[in-house]
């Protein structure tokens, strides 16, 4: 079996439009959320969220080339030029012909469906657009991105709600693992920032009111996020031959079904996949440095989440760092793993492990070393990103120090 | 309390829990009754559309048994009605 180097690396998202913009924020603890702006707060109980702010498709996409893609699918390609830009791939046809690409979108563009039925519904008219199919498939990520780069190898979409990303990624490193690709983008995007959509996060009485704050005492829930993250995943022989930068190795993928309720978490099926994540990459669990945690900030996950990495990591877990960036890039549901997967490659290349943001005060249930609102200097060979779907479909990967 | 509310409240948890509505109580608490966060989330959907109020999370926290979500939605009916007196 092959080694899997990330040669490649994209994001955008509220942290910022690039990968050097996201590392920034999150080495300085900066969070993105804010007041929601595209849409209509006074309807909504909850006021802020993790929004790429300003947001315009203009410096990406020609007018008519954006009509066809909802904002999510161009989040995709936006992260996607960036990694494949970063990993400097020089494309042959062999190259095109054998490329894969895996994205993971919670609710595809689903934005763009919600304004379409308004004008169904409340509008009164009797027609949609009819770009509205084409625009919310939830594959409209990746083929967009086989059309950016005329990848005609196998290319899907994987959605797993808020593990969406990490099954993807996951995925992709297991056949690049196993020889059946050389190449693989992968990765996931997300923008769920439309009315019903919102309304639908609020009538499940998830969300905070005020701002992100996981494994705090005073959490209140998640905030939701958008954006997207891709990584060029390489066989890391082929890409030292190459002389390409290797940002870091992915080394384990593991999944787990949690088989016992729509929505809320289990500590045993979160540690059942961060157990076979360790089998997959065939290592002991005192090798694990760092856990860059699902850590949701709801008043169910993070306990859960505790407990779970207990049972794995036994006396070890008092060794361990883990945080929760999405207190800094918001909950990004379908792009959450990629990004966080992103976060975690970051904090093994450049020794800096990024923190939990507005963290206040230490829960006795989340009692471990959450590196509480500033980032900390530490060279840690081996990590965990960990994503626990809605569903109880959980999703870790294991990466290496590049 | 009136007894016309709490009727209301009891059929509501029955119906949105699909259960028959003589297990449900003033004294039944909600791990009785096998209700879990989704459910009791429905329940509060289905309370707000019953009563015409709107629960913010805050009153919902702490809330475990049917005798406390009795009180919360006669505190908000109260608060509703104040509303419209002021109001007039």
């Amino acid at each position: 079996m092959r080694r899997v180097a990330i040669t490649g690396m994209g994001a955008i998202c509220a942290l910022g439009r690039n990968t050097a913009e996201f590392a920034e924020a999150l080495r300085e603890g900066r969070s993105g959320i804010a007041p929601i702006e595209s849409a209509d707060r006074s309807q909504l109980r909850f006021q802020n969220g993790a929004e790429v702010r300003g947001y315009s498709h203009q410096p990406y996409f020609d007018d008519r080339r954006a009509d066809f893609m909802d904002r999510f699918a161009q989040f995709a390609v936006i992260a996607a030029r960036e990694a494949v830009a970063d990993a400097g791939v020089s494309w042959t046809p062999e190259l095109r012909e054998t490329a894969a690409i895996i994205t993971g979108s919670c609710v595809g563009g689903q934005s763009t469906e919600d304004i379409g039925f308004r004008e169904l519904y409340k509008l009164g008219h009797s027609r949609v657009h009819p770009l509205t199919i084409p625009k919310t498939m939830a594959n409209a990520g990746a083929s967009h991105i086989s059309m950016e780069f005329g990848i005609t190898g196998p290319s899907f979409t994987i959605s797993t709600a808020c593990s969406s990303s990490g099954h993807a990624i996951g995925q992709a490193f297991w056949m690049v693992r196993a020889g059946s690709t050389d190449l693989a983008i992968a990765g996931g995007s997300e923008a769920t920032f439309s009315l019903g959509i919102l309304k639908a996060w609020e009538a499940m009485r998830v969300v905070s009111p005020e701002t992100c704050r996981p494994f705090s005492k005073d959490r209140r829930g998640m905030i939701l996020g958008e954006g997207g993250a891709m990584l060029v995943l390489e066989p890391l022989e082929i890409a030292r031959a190459r002389g390409a930068r290797i940002h870091a190795e992915i080394v384990g993928f593991g999944m787990s079904s949690d088989a016992c309720h729509i929505t809320q978490p289990s500590a045993e099926g979160a540690a059942r996949a961060m157990r076979a994540a360790l089998r997959d990459a065939g290592l002991a669990p005192e090798q694990i440095g760092y856990i860059n945690a699902h850590g949701t900030a709801t008043l169910a996950n993070d306990p859960t989440e505790v407990a779970a990495i207990r049972s794995v990591f036994g006396p070890h877990a008092e060794r361990l760092a883990i945080s929760s960036t999405k207190s800094m890039h918001g909950h990004t549901l379908g792009a959450a793993a990629a990004l966080e997967c992103l976060a975690a490659a970051l904090a093994l290349r450049d020794g800096v492990l990024p923190p939990t943001a507005n963290f206040t005060e230490p829960d006795p249930q989340c009692d471990l070393d959450v590196i509480p609102n500033h980032a900390r200097r530490a060279q840690v060979e081996y990590a965990l990103s960990n994503s626990f779907a809605f569903g109880g479909l959980n999703a870790v990967l294991a990466l290496r120090k590049g | 309390m009136s007894d016309e509310l709490i009727q209301r409240v009891l059929k509501v948890i029955a119906t949105s829990k699909r259960i028959p509505l003589q297990t449900v109580t003033i004294e039944s608490d909600f791990q009785q009754l096998g209700i879990d966060s989704m459910d009791a989330v429905e329940i509060l959907f289905a309370l707000e559309n019953e009563f015409d109020i709107s629960i913010p999370d805050d009153e919902v926290r702490g809330v475990r048994n049917v005798r406390q979500m009795c009180e919360g939605v006669e505190k908000l009916v109260a608060a509703k009605a104040d509303g419209v007196k002021a109001g007039q």
